[in-house]
């Protein structure tokens, strides 16, 4: 693709070696097949990818997307020239081979455009159904936020697909935005994603990612900033059943002052095999001074032979910072929790059903979009249905 | 439970309505039971909002006793076991906490087991059964006169007494 000017300004941002975070570029020629040697990808079991990573074929169209029209936004599909126009806006070089093809090589590429000032009344909810898994698709998705617009835009994914996605979100100064990813697919779904926002100044941006189906399903979600101010929210909920292996990698590169980070993922396994992964890397670039972040994933182990990974990274270039933390814990159920529940006559099935309930309430409530909160809680009890809360759940708890 | 547990994400309301519940075997009537919680809180000196408050997460001291004493208000058990529910209370946090158990106890043919390692909280309940517990063992047992007998002399004759036997 052409290099356009956002894209060379965003290349002239002075180079820092952050051990998790290869040199991006745009050129997929600088981007090897990786082996699965490579940090940013030891966790990632890359036979499952149906070689994604690599050198599939982009082009299938293996999903289809609607969505409702949205007064005053433009949603629609875009390619040529135009699609070349939408594609890098969000300043960020791709540094997975993957992510530098989709703009690369993909023909079309999805936009939704919310003018400066627009204040959505309703989310838009674009639907993303995959209908083939043998034949792999790329798809390239732009979210234009004008400045002071408000919005909120869910991505439901459903079915059978293997797909990588790249999507690109431009958050402008003030906006106010929310952006859920759902990843509610069918079992043997595989599905690469590389999420990259760039955030205006003074801005607030909520990324949300929940993702309970597909057979492997790894995210990325990158977070940069083009002023002062910005805040990045970070939220995400996954639960893993037996054989599936979810991962989610976070970065907030804090390339301005005065940004704030907040990252809360928070999953659970059940059943052999269920594997999850969470990497979260913090950058506080020297330019970055006056910024707060702090990061945070737990994960509640719910039966035998679940696997979790969970790494948060800090990488400091300057110690002029309001704050900087992060927290990781990854347990079982708390025995005294049970008790104290089941000493007030609640039987053990149900105890378990109020703290996983618990566990993930928390982070529910923080997503702000009613519909959506109400949805995750009945899918978590599902989830529960499976496994922890089935009849014969004594043998496996 | 001498330390009530956080359980986080999970509500007062939440708790209560579950193991009400739990313990009758259905739900409770909505309207009916909101109120009973309003009334059991404020008798407590707790705020309505405390019950949209997750489960001890962040309770003072004062307020983790009150709950559990709401709790067995609103639970209604046949026996309770009450593990230094008087411990870190302040002068007037015993007295609610105090007057919660008389109430309990008042209505009906209610059990109270009752542990603690002072005598302060019993100028406020009148037990019917007193047991002195030491190293493992009862060393006496007696009517509610033990009670005024330990105020008045302590537990040193009986601690001596089981680190002589020891």
């Amino acid at each position: 693709m052409t290099v356009t000017e956002s894209v060379r300004s965003a290349l002239e941002v002075d180079k820092v070696d952050s051990h998790l975070h290869p040199q991006g570029s745009f050129d997929v020629a600088d981007h090897i097949v990786p082996t699965g040697r490579e940090e940013i990808w030891r966790f990632t079991p890359l036979k499952r990818l149906r070689d994604l990573h690599g050198n599939a074929s982009l082009t299938a169209r293996s999903c289809t997307a609607t969505w409702t029209e949205h007064e005053g936004v433009d949603i629609r599909v875009v390619t040529g020239d135009e699609a070349a126009s939408v594609r890098g806006v969000s300043k960020w070089a791709p540094n997975a081979r993957f992510a530098a093809r989709v703009p690369a090589e993909v023909p079309a590429s999805i936009l939704i455009d919310v003018p400066a000032d627009h204040e959505m009344a309703e989310p838009v909810f674009p639907e993303i159904e995959g209908n083939d898994l043998e034949a792999t698709m790329g798809a390239h998705m732009t979210l234009r936020f004008g400045a002071h617009s408000r919005a909120v835009v869910v991505l439901n994914h459903t079915g059978s697909a293997a797909v990588a996605a790249v999507v690109e979100v431009v958050v402008g100064d003030g906006a106010d935005v929310t952006v859920v990813s759902l990843q509610d697919w069918a079992g043997d779904a595989v599905h690469l994603a590389h999420h990259r926002a760039l955030v205006g100044r003074d801005a607030a941006y909520k990324h949300v990612a929940v993702t309970f189906g597909g057979d492997v399903v790894r995210m990325d979600c990158n977070v940069t900033y083009d002023g002062p101010g910005g805040s990045a929210e970070l939220l995400g909920l996954y639960f893993a059943d037996e054989g599936q292996h979810i991962e989610h990698r976070l970065f907030a590169d804090h390339t301005a002052p005065r940004t704030k980070s907040n990252v809360l993922y928070k999953g659970a396994l059940q059943g052999r095999g269920a594997h999850t992964v969470w990497v979260g890397n913090v950058l506080i670039r020297k330019v970055a001074e006056g910024i707060e972040t702090y990061e945070e994933n737990r994960n509640l182990v719910l039966s035998d032979g679940c696997h979790a990974d969970s790494v948060p990274n800090l990488e400091i270039e300057t110690g002029e910072i309001a704050g900087a933390g992060h927290a990781s814990a990854t347990a079982r159920f708390d025995d005294e929790q049970l008790f104290y529940l089941r000493s007030r006559g609640i039987d053990d099935k149900e105890a378990r059903r109020l703290v996983v309930h618990g566990f993930f309430n928390d982070l529910i409530r923080k997503i702000g979009v009613p519909s959506i909160e109400d949805k995750l809680m009945k899918t978590v009890e599902a989830e529960l249905a499976k496994n922890v809360l089935r009849e014969d759940a004594e043998a496996i708890a | 439970m001498q330390y009530p547990v956080e359980v986080p994400g999970v509500s007062v309301s939440n708790f209560l309505r579950t193991a009400k519940t739990a313990i009758d075997g259905e739900a409770p009537k909505l309207r009916t039971w909101i109120k009973d919680v309003n009334t059991s809180l404020q008798a407590l000196d707790l705020d309505p909002t405390f019950a949209t408050r997750n489960v001890n997460e962040g309770f003072s001291g004062g307020e983790k006793k009150r709950h559990e004493i709401a709790q067995l208000e609103l639970l209604n058990p046949k026996v309770a076991v009450l593990d230094e529910t008087d411990s870190g209370l302040d002068i007037d946090a015993l007295r609610v906490v105090s007057d919660g158990v008389n109430r309990f106890k008042a209505d009906g043919d209610k059990g109270v087991l009752l542990i603690t390692h002072y005598t302060r909280i019993l100028r406020y309940i009148k037990p019917d059964f007193v047991h002195v517990f030491v190293d493992g063992r009862v060393a006496e047992e007696g009517g509610p006169e033990l009670a005024d007998q330990l105020e008045a002399e302590g537990y040193d004759k009986y601690t001596k007494a089981a680190t002589a036997a020891g």
